[in-house]
């Protein structure tokens, strides 16, 4: 059998892969078929019925996204029935959809939008039957808005297909079909890890993150309050996107600029505390290896991980390093050590952190991270939500100039900076685990055998200097999974485990810009190990900063002062969140 | 031509249908033996020499059908036994599988011979629960007896049949959604392709056939004399199981020879009229999915290409639905309508929106508010629902209502004091 097709789109002949689907043959051809479920990183779901196009020989209108292409076929996307099939299916989804776009969080990035804007839906056809539910706010990440759901089902598959989590599901018929959870439950109580993948990939405003910009711009319109800001590594490499850069352009001088001129007091650098995550984490690898502790040692910096081994695996309480995430640990420094160099009582402290992550808000709110009646991070936005506060400054940040962070915390090494991607914690922990465990320098900093694809599992044994030290990464929690089947069947023995709940790491995180896809992903990820490539300095322990905070405040890693301010510790949540400490 | 013959029924009352010895007794399983000697081509052949079409709806080539389940490679397969039986106005299988389940059984033996099954599933619809103890009781007959089990009848065949009852839902009926169903999942039909013959039930290659097809198949192998084929017409030779409900004197089930007409069917078979003071407005052929035939056409012979030539349905699910001038075509358009929208499964938008709009809209024009530019936008959404819906329940679910614009205009017609307005 040939492995190439010849088919004609609009007259128009090309030649395509066998097995391609009229979508992706149209793409070739810069034709863009209008679609809502279709999305590139899924399986096909043929739902919306927006791509509906005509063949000839063919009775029906057949989904460009569903159907493969033959040979000889001919295909019309813009004869009159193909306009009145998408504009009426356009009407249709639209008379379901409650219309308050000018209050709407994706006002202005809505693809429902862009394709009424497309087809010049001026006068829509029919009467709106929009559902009045009430939106549901039952958690500290994600807000579901039911009345805007189009029923595209994209949330739904990247629950159950990427993150094994299957929170979200289809329920009712007819009319009444709906988007939600099972048993209509809040997301609290489902298998939901509040990762925010589902309004990454929502076409609408049916899923988007707690809004948190309003909170922190009363903050530091407040002149009683020092307002901080910590910046996660991934953020550098997504924000460009919001401003028309390239995929994976880095802007972190620009970024820095903006915030300062959005008045955060201080802007300091998550890369700092990822390298004191570091020093503690792989301390605390070295101690567990040398001391008999509990192996494999599993990274806890994701929180949407963190949640999923707490609803569905708390028998690795254990295994999880008991270190805090990097913006749990610039939490807890802030508000103390900096608090103290400044003389500031830390109640007077906001401290906001801009992450690439929603479940880095309920991570946030979590009790064990804050002490006193304050919380360590006051509020976490998203890359979006950061965003919209320079849109609201009326900055261009493509065009803004570079500025540095703020010292001290405000120097960060390269291995911080990787710990967006995928691999890279495991990558910066072997940097400085091989220098303490050997007492030598390393020969080459790369550790490429650990460097990791979107939704992949890699599994690598690392020499620490004639000690064989076996690791295994994992991003997507449906891979995780696949990792923990292997050691809980004794299949694999390995020590150390780097897991991040989102496709490709932080930086396809569920708080990144809209439009963020697995192609999107890998350009991050090139960005991050090309801003690693650049600085100076590439190893944790070397950096200056996290010397002097050991030096002045913490003595050593695992010290009496490291275990109450930068660890912490984890439970079994039987399914069911508990948020009542939010009232 | 005789205006009702047995051919598929010959069974009915002859035998105590809850005993294998007393099908055996009038000549059970000798179909099955005969059809273990033959190549499951051959069977195929058989099928497709006497016209066979599908009995569920789509009349598909029944001959090719199981040529096809045949080739599709595969280490196992399944056969299924639609008897979901959820088109409205249709009861003709539960006749089959009340008076014959053991044909029934016999035919589904053949089939997973024929086209290489190790396992058949029987799809009841939860509606015919009554019915489950004497299939249950008939299969454990048949595994008894070693009809079923490894190795039937010493001809290598290794074969079980499952009995499964469906939740109730209309859409069930659609193979996909069927193969949802049985695997315990909600049932939603699934894009095509893959086809149901590659990747059906437990998505095993999967030959899906209405209990009246596969009940046909023992009498057909048998039939050496060509009785079936002399039944009916040169184009549509055989015979069809019926159902005829609605204002007649005499509804029920009925096998009749192809190329019967309506009429026939209304005022000789049905004895026509319930009270002869309403005479007949419609006839609604196929189920709640079937077009409607208006009074002119009652002389349409029921055939294939017969009804297909007349704009209707053809054939179907083999219902009649005869509704006199108490109802008026817009208040029967009302009640298929309603039916639709409780039983559209949902998923897809031209359905799950159309269906919502376009009762709004009949609503409209019942009382007697429409504009045309409702009838267009009327017309418009259902001809979208047609062409555009992911399954054949959107597609054929304004097939009344777009026959009825076609056969009945006066009753869209937009009013003086509205068109003035």
């Amino acid at each position: 059998m040939s492995n190439t097709v010849h088919l004609t789109i609009n007259h128009l002949p090309l030649e395509v892969p066998a097995g391609t689907r009229i979508i992706e043959a149209a793409k070739m051809l810069n034709i863009d078929i209008p679609h809502l479920c279709y999305h590139p990183d899924q399986t096909i779901k043929a739902h919306c019925r927006m791509c509906m196009v005509e063949v000839t020989g063919q009775r029906k209108l057949l989904a460009a996204c569903s159907t493969v292409v033959w040979e000889g076929m001919e295909v019309f996307t813009d004869t009159k029935k193909v306009y009145d099939a998408q504009v009426g299916v356009l009407d249709l989804i639209l008379a379901d959809h409650k219309q308050n776009c000018l209050s709407c969080a994706r006002n202005g990035n809505c693809e429902l939008q862009k394709l009424c804007r497309r087809f010049n839906r001026l006068l829509p056809e029919l009467p709106d039957i929009s559902s009045n539910e009430p939106l549901r706010i039952d958690n500290p990440s994600i807000v579901r808005d039911p009345s805007k759901c189009v029923k595209c089902g994209r949330c739904v598959k990247v629950c159950a297909e990427v993150q094994g989590c299957a929170a979200l599901t289809a329920s009712n018929r007819s009319g009444d079909f709906k988007i939600t959870t099972a048993f209509d439950l809040p997301m609290d109580q489902t298998d939901c890890v509040l990762c925010g993948q589902c309004s990454l990939v929502c076409p609408v405003g049916a899923i988007v993150e707690v809004d948190n910009t309003n909170d922190v711009v009363r903050a530091i319109q407040d002149p009683r309050k020092h307002v901080v800001v910590q910046v996660a590594p991934s953020v550098r490499v997504g924000l460009g996107d919001e401003f028309g850069m390239e995929a994976g352009a880095i802007v972190t001088g620009k970024m820095v600029t903006a915030l300062k001129m959005l008045g955060f007091d201080k802007v300091f650098d998550t890369n700092f505390s990822a390298d004191l995550t570091i020093m503690e984490e792989g301390s605390e690898l070295l101690d567990r290896i040398k001391n008999g502790g509990k192996l494999p040692m599993i990274t806890s910096c994701s929180p949407g991980w963190v949640t999923y081994m707490e609803k569905q695996h708390p028998e690795l309480c254990d295994n999880l390093s008991t270190a805090k995430s990097p913006q749990g640990m610039f939490g807890a420094v802030v508000k103390t050590y900096y608090a103290q160099k400044m003389g500031w009582d830390p109640h007077d402290i906001v401290s906001v952190s801009v992450m690439p992550c929603t479940a880095k808000k309920y991570e946030a709110s979590r009790p064990e991270l804050g002490r006193d009646g304050y919380r360590d991070v006051d509020y976490v936005l998203t890359t979006r939500e950061l965003a919209k506060l320079i849109r609201y400054e009326g900055l261009d940040l493509s065009v803004l100039p570079e500025s540095e962070f703020d010292s001290p915390l405000g120097i960060g090494s390269g291995a911080g900076a990787i710990f967006g991607a995928t691999g890279g914690v495991m990558e910066a922990a072997l940097r400085t685990a091989y220098e303490v465990y050997t007492g030598q320098t390393l020969p080459r900093l790369e550790f490429e055998a650990v460097r990791n694809d979107v939704n992949a599992i890699k599994e690598a044994t690392i020499d620490l200097n004639g000690t064989p030290l076996k690791v295994a990464i994992a991003n997507g929690l449906k891979n995780a999974e696949e990792i923990i089947r292997r050691v809980e069947s004794g299949e694999a023995d390995y020590i150390f485990i780097e897991i991040m709940a989102c496709p490709g790491g932080c930086i396809g995180g569920g708080g990144q810009p809209i439009g963020t896809n697995n192609a999107v992903r890998d350009a991050r990820i090139k960005a991050l190990y090309e801003l690693d490539k650049s600085l100076p300095l590439r190893k944790s322990h070397d950096n200056p900063e996290i010397k002097t905070i050991y030096e002045e405040f913490f003595g050593a890693p695992l010290s009496h002062r490291s275990h109450e301010l930068l660890h912490t510790h984890y439970h079994a949540r039987p399914k069911k969140h508990d948020f009542s400490h939010l009232k | 031509m005789s205006k009702k013959v047995c051919f598929i029924t010959r069974n009915f009352g002859k035998y105590d249908p809850d005993s294998l010895k007393s099908y055996e007794s009038i000549g059970g399983f000798t179909a099955l033996r005969k059809a273990l000697k033959m190549d499951g081509n051959e069977i195929a052949d058989v099928l497709a020499a006497n016209g066979v079409q599908g009995r569920g709806g789509a009349a598909y080539d029944m001959g090719k059908k199981w040529r096809q389940a045949r080739e599709v490679k595969g280490e196992h397969k399944c056969v299924v036994c639609n008897a979901d039986e959820g088109e409205p106005g249709t009861f003709k299988d539960r006749e089959l599988l009340t008076n014959d389940p053991f044909q029934l059984l016999e035919g589904m033996i053949i089939a997973g011979w024929s086209v290489g099954a190790d396992n058949g599933y029987i799809y009841m619809r939860e509606e015919y629960s009554h019915l489950r103890p004497r299939l249950l009781s008939a299969i454990a007959q048949c595994e008894e007896a070693g009809y079923l089990g490894d190795n039937i009848l010493n001809s290598g065949l290794n074969y079980r049949i499952h009995l499964y009852s469906g939740a109730g839902a209309y859409v069930c009926g659609e193979g996909s959604a069927l193969s949802e169903s049985i695997e315990g999942k909600a049932g939603r039909p699934r894009m095509k392709p893959p086809f149901i013959k590659q990747c059906g039930v437990f998505h095993l290659p999967t030959c899906v056939n209405n209990v009246e097809s596969l009940s046909l198949v023992p009498p057909l192998l048998l039939d050496d004399e060509g009785y079936y084929k002399s039944q009916g017409t040169e184009d549509c030779p055989g015979t069809k199981m019926i159902s005829v409900s609605g204002n007649v004197k005499n509804p029920g089930v009925f096998e009749v020879p192809f190329g019967i007409t309506i009429r026939e069917i209304v005022y000789d078979l049905a004895g026509g009229m319930e009270n002869p003071e309403y005479p007949l407005r419609l006839v609604q052929l196929g189920g709640a999915s079937g077009r409607i035939c208006a009074p002119s056409q009652l002389d349409t012979p029921y055939t294939y290409k017969g009804m297909r030539q007349a704009d209707l349905t053809a054939i179907g699910s083999g219902a009649v639905l005869v509704v006199d001038e108490r109802t008026s075509v817009i208040g029967f358009l009302r009640m298929t309508q309603e039916f639709f929208s409780h039983e559209s499964c949902g998923q897809c938008t031209p359905c799950r929106e159309g269906n919502r709009h376009i009762a709004m809209l009949l609503d409209k024009i019942a009382a007697g508010e429409h504009t045309q530019k409702d009838v267009d936008t009327l017309k418009k959404f259902a001809d979208i629902m047609s062409c555009a819906s992911l399954c054949g329940l959107g597609e054929t679910a304004q097939s009344a209502l777009l026959s009825a614009m076609k056969r009945f205009p006066e009753v869209f017609a937009v009013k003086e004091e509205v068109a003035v307005r």
